[in-house]
């Protein structure tokens, strides 16, 4: 009795956690007037998508977010293995110290300090361009931590043995290490895509034009109430903002799972 | 001549510093100098054309502890925290036991519950738009086939922060519940087998070695929580602007408005260092606790 209870709970809590997502997808197909009224028989139409294509530069914006990304995940992999690496295998004194202040910055985020991060990166020239969004992201403590550890559980004799064989640092480092780390290297890219993917606040406030706006901002602008559309419009671009993403989650859902769970356990 | 140990030594250093040096300069330049820049700022004027800023100590901290707004703002983050984070963590552990338990669809409900989670801030604002709106949104819907009056859910100082809450609960429960996923995966089936020989019910083998066992997790998520409920704001763009009147407006939105909004910096960031020395307080609480855990292994 009690186990089909549960059951139900489960699964009428699984009902209300995607209803969100599922209403937004029946009224994007739909024009404002069923949606509002749940017409359940009323006819699908692209309309939507067509007057949400046609209301801002979405093409430009997609691209925007996702060279923003890429251009995050190339800084953070440079960086962090770099960094990483010297933490975890690399003796010389003050290390542990600096390491301590490093981690440090997993409590102050770059959210918090927007007021002075927008001062400099205007010093640096930075405004209103993809680098400036993702600058204060690159050098990521998170990152660090996380390609430490994964450094850390490789075996000194490979090392010792590439070295053996002539290998200088950083060539122990490409040819040794990077590929033992691959889980670590793709766990560590799912959560950082999808997190740069749905990042609003700075990106918000470094853009002033469409030129380096990512979809986030744009589709806030988008849906702002002076704008007037409706809502079957917003949740057409909404659906297809987060259409890309969220096929891609659920084609690698095992693996999305996993990552975070690689990135958060540790 | 220096004996090869000591030049081996030095050339590790030399080493060492380099691979750093990348990631310190940038941390320095956009963590480390914003963080005491936001502290120098905070103890100057405004400055305006006319009046050149100048030193004003703690002024900034005592004008913003005269506005009434600022308590306001403070008390509605607290209660922010105070309501997401133990229903979040409460839920996510109700999904995880659940997405664990032999029911059937399980592969079903794991993925209702982690959605969420991958979805954008600002996009979630704009589905659960579509419930809260007034007149025609799926809320009022339903509650008039109930014959309940209908609520401006958004709109109203009395609804407008749990209106918030409940956002962000839906967003952040599926995360938390990947943690206690994994904790339970490493729990040893033994144990199960050993309660049912003494014949324990199944709440009292939840309640008194799975809970016990969660605990770290629990930690590790009550501290993601905690970051979260200041740092979660996006959707009061979308949803209320932090209004009506003030009711729902949290303190980084707060932050936001006063540097980009009233071009008021050294009251945005006499507030960053509040918030900072918060997140401070937070971290070392993580620290102390983490060291608590060790004595006991």
């Amino acid at each position: 009795m009690s186990r089909k209870f549960e059951a139900a709970m489960a699964i009428v809590l699984a009902l209300l956690w995607i209803s969100p997502l599922l209403f937004a997808c029946w009224a994007a197909f739909h024009n404002v007037s069923d949606a509002v009224n749940f017409r359940l028989t009323a006819p699908l139409t692209l309309d939507n998508f067509r007057t949400a294509w046609n209301g801002a530069p979405w093409f430009q914006y997609f691209m925007n977010t996702f060279l923003l990304v890429t251009l995050i995940l190339i800084g953070q992999f440079v960086l962090c293995t770099l960094a990483g690496f010297a933490f975890a295998q690399v003796r010389f004194k003050g290390r542990d110290t600096v390491f301590v202040l490093v981690l440090l910055q997993l409590f102050i985020l770059p959210e918090v300090l927007i007021v002075e991060n927008y001062r400099v990166a205007a010093s640096l020239g930075l405004i209103d361009s993809l680098l400036g969004i993702g600058a204060p992201y690159m050098a990521s403590a998170f990152g660090i931590f996380l390609m430490r550890q994964a450094f850390k559980s490789i075996p000194k004799d490979l090392d010792e043995a590439a070295r053996v064989e002539g290998c200088s640092t950083l060539g122990v480092l490409w040819r040794v290490y990077v590929p033992a780390a691959r889980p670590t290297y793709l766990a560590y890219a799912l959560v950082s895509v999808s997190t740069h993917w749905n990042n609003f606040l700075w990106p918000l406030i470094v853009t002033n034009s469409d030129s380096a706006r990512p979809l986030t901002v744009g589709l806030s602008l988008f849906g702002a109430p002076e704008n007037g559309v409706d809502i079957s419009v917003i949740s057409a671009a909404t659906v297809m903002m987060i259409a890309p993403l969220l096929i891609g989650f659920l084609i690698f859902q095992r693996q999305f799972v996993q990552a975070f769970l690689t990135a958060g356990v540790k | 001549m220096t004996d090869p140990f000591t030049l081996e030594r030095r050339r590790k250093a030399i080493h060492g510093w380099l691979l750093l040096s990348p990631a310190l300069i940038l941390l320095s330049v956009f963590a480390l100098y914003p963080s005491i820049a936001t502290v120098w700022t905070s103890l100057w004027s405004r400055g305006t054309r006319r009046n050149p800023s100048e030193f004003v100590g703690l002024e900034n901290y005592q004008y913003l502890f005269d506005d009434p707004t600022f308590w306001l703002v403070a008390w509605n983050n607290f209660l922010y925290a105070a309501i997401t984070i133990p229903i979040s963590i409460a839920l996510a552990l109700s999904m995880a036991l659940w997405a664990n338990s032999k029911l059937p669809v399980r592969g079903f409900i794991r993925t209702a519950y982690f959605t969420p989670t991958v979805l954008p801030m600002i996009a979630a604002a704009n589905l659960w738009l579509f419930f809260y709106t007034p007149s025609f949104g799926v809320l009022n819907q339903i509650g008039a086939i109930f014959g309940a009056a209908p609520v401006n859910w958004l709109g109203q100082p009395s609804t407008s922060l749990w209106a918030i809450c409940a956002v962000t609960i839906w967003k952040e429960s599926g995360f938390f519940m990947i943690f206690y996923l994994a904790a339970l995966q490493t729990i040893p089936p033994d144990l199960k087998e050993a309660s049912d020989i003494e014949g324990a019910s199944a709440w009292t083998y939840t309640r008194r070695i799975v809970l016990p066992l969660l605990m770290p997790t629990t930690l590790f998520i009550l501290v993601n929580a905690m970051i979260n409920s200041v740092k979660l704001i996006d959707h009061l763009f979308i949803l209320t602007k932090g209004g009506p009147s003030d009711s729902s407006k949290l303190i980084l939105y707060y932050i936001w408005e006063h540097a980009f909004a009233y071009f008021d910096r050294p009251s945005a960031a006499a507030m960053t260092v509040l918030v900072l020395a918060l997140l401070g307080a937070v971290a070392a609480f993580q620290f102390v606790m983490l060291e608590k855990r060790t004595h006991y292994r």
